[in-house]
């Protein structure tokens, strides 16, 4: 069973295998959370957290969990991590946790951490688990901060809150691009990079699973003949 | 492996399971209570010094409160201090929602779009209790997307506006989001609510393109829904309905004093 070497688990999910690029888990959290850098990495710490401990516990007693109820056995534990998580931000990060609000909540129900449960720790064992959901949540992380660093670039002319393109608002020169501070441009910077991973990487491009076939025009003329 | 699927062992696995979570759960929440209870204390407190634009960067919160700062409860009704309640204690947002403190709004009365009003509000008097420097009010109102809650702050005249800035709100960020812009919030300094102390009527608003005179501040450009939203917020709370029975005070006392 341990034949997967501590490197690969680690770095794998971070570019090749990585959880939002390639196999698209995890999108609605990275699409609220991402309008600022140090929002992205507070919401990129915590899922970090919540997959690593989450993958250990779960391995650590999947002998005895019963098929039957495993599913509801993960998110039990999954659940109080992310409870927990949001104690410990609104004690020690007062600010990060009311601009992340609802959305720490939301871990719960991000499919990175349930997959990361059920594809992973319920076959391994508990440091194995613990360092592949350390490396699927800084895949996570890892893509979070970059598209918070093209939207809080582009929106607020800023990174990680130190003006880097004076805004007009603010008396300089850069129109800041309101889109950019909108969720649906997370969407457009991650389709983006998607696109540039896949050209980098040409096998993580998948089979085309059908053809599209010209349209048959003939037919089409006939019946509006008739 | 069979073992593990009798509904014996899924019972146990799921009773313990259960039992350590919510141990876990709570004692968090339990040990990290206090923490919080600070963290909120503390971050009203900087909200309301920063209102009052007496706060720099770098202060110490706490200490700069404590030196400034006293909350006194006032009724709405009548505009008098209430000596019932303690201003440390009295939660108005509680009482906002218990009906033995608060009072339906109907039609259109409610411009400000809160459904239910306290019957008393907590004020933030900076410097001499009795002759304030600065009066803060809490004030709240739909904007465009949700609830908009902050602080108001006037000069001891009970009339000029020191400034407006909300800690929290909803509005769509780069238009009217820009109701946290500082540049915007400076606008504020020095604007005068009521006119001739008509007391009945507040003048000030938010108006389009290019603001003139003492009651009128620049809207937000790309957010009227957002700006009548102040604007209507302002007229409410600063209305009977409000804080004008209460500011009044400080109209007449200015006049008998000078």
């Amino acid at each position: 069973m341990a034949t997967d070497s501590v490197k690969d688990v680690v770095l794998s999910p971070v570019f090749k295998n990585n959880p939002i690029a390639l196999q698209v888990l995890g999108i609605c959290s990275a699409l609220a959370v991402t309008n600022s850098m140090s929002v992205s990495l507070v919401m990129g710490l915590a899922v970090i957290a919540v997959t690593a401990f989450s993958s250990m516990f779960v391995s650590l007693i999947r002998n005895h969990i019963p098929s039957s109820i495993r599913i509801i056995v993960q998110m039990t534990i999954i659940a109080s991590l992310v409870i927990v998580v949001d104690q410990v931000l609104r004690a020690y990060a007062y600010d990060m946790s009311k601009q992340l609000s609802v959305f720490v909540g939301l871990i719960i129900t991000n499919c990175i951490v349930m997959g990361r449960a059920e594809a992973y720790a319920m076959q391994n064992g508990p440091v194995m688990s613990f360092l592949d959901g350390v490396g699927n949540g800084l895949g996570y992380a890892v893509i979070l901060l970059i598209v918070g660093f093209v939207r809080e670039l582009l929106g607020s002319g800023s990174v990680f809150g130190l003006t880097i393109l004076p805004t007009v608002q603010n008396g300089g020169w850069y129109v800041p691009n309101g889109l950019m501070l909108l969720p649906p441009s997370a969407f457009f910077v991650i389709g983006l990079l998607i696109w540039v991973l896949r050209t980098l990487n040409p096998e993580q491009v998948e089979k085309t699973e059908y053809r599209i076939v010209a349209n048959s025009k003939a037919k089409i003329k006939e019946t509006a003949n008739v | 492996m069979a073992s593990n699927n009798s509904i014996k062992k899924t019972l146990i696995v799921a009773f313990s399971l259960c039992v350590i979570c919510s141990v876990v759960v709570s004692s968090a929440a339990v040990v990290l209570k206090p923490k919080q209870l600070q963290n909120q204390a503390l971050d009203r407190k900087s909200n309301i010094l920063q209102v009052t634009e007496l706060y720099k960067p770098g202060d110490d919160v706490e200490e700069k409160y404590a030196e400034l700062i006293t909350p006194r409860v006032v009724n709405l009704e009548t505009g008098e201090y209430s000596d019932d309640l303690d201003p440390n204690t009295y939660d108005q947002f509680d009482a906002a929602r218990d009906p033995a403190t608060s009072r339906t709004l109907s039609g259109d009365d409610d411009i400000a779009g809160i459904g239910r009003q306290e019957k008393f509000s907590t004020v933030y008097l900076v410097g001499d209790p009795d002759d304030p420097d600065q009066i803060v009010m809490p004030i709240r109102g739909q904007g465009l997307w949700g609830l908009m809650e902050g602080f108001l702050s006037v000069r001891g005249d009970g009339n000029t506006i020191v400034g407006l800035s909300y800690y929290d709100q909803s509005e769509t960020p780069g238009l009217g989001g820009e109701v946290d812009n500082p540049r915007w919030k400076a606008k504020w300094d020095g604007k005068k609510i009521y006119e001739d102390g008509d007391y009945q009527d507040p003048q000030i608003q938010l108006v389009k393109g290019g603001a003139s005179g003492e009651y009128e501040v620049d809207a937000l450009s790309g957010a009227s829904l957002t700006s009548r939203g102040v604007t209507n917020m302002l007229r409410f709370w600063l209305s009977n309905e409000g804080y004008a029975p209460y500011l009044a005070r400080f109209h007449d006392d200015s006049q008998g004093g000078a």
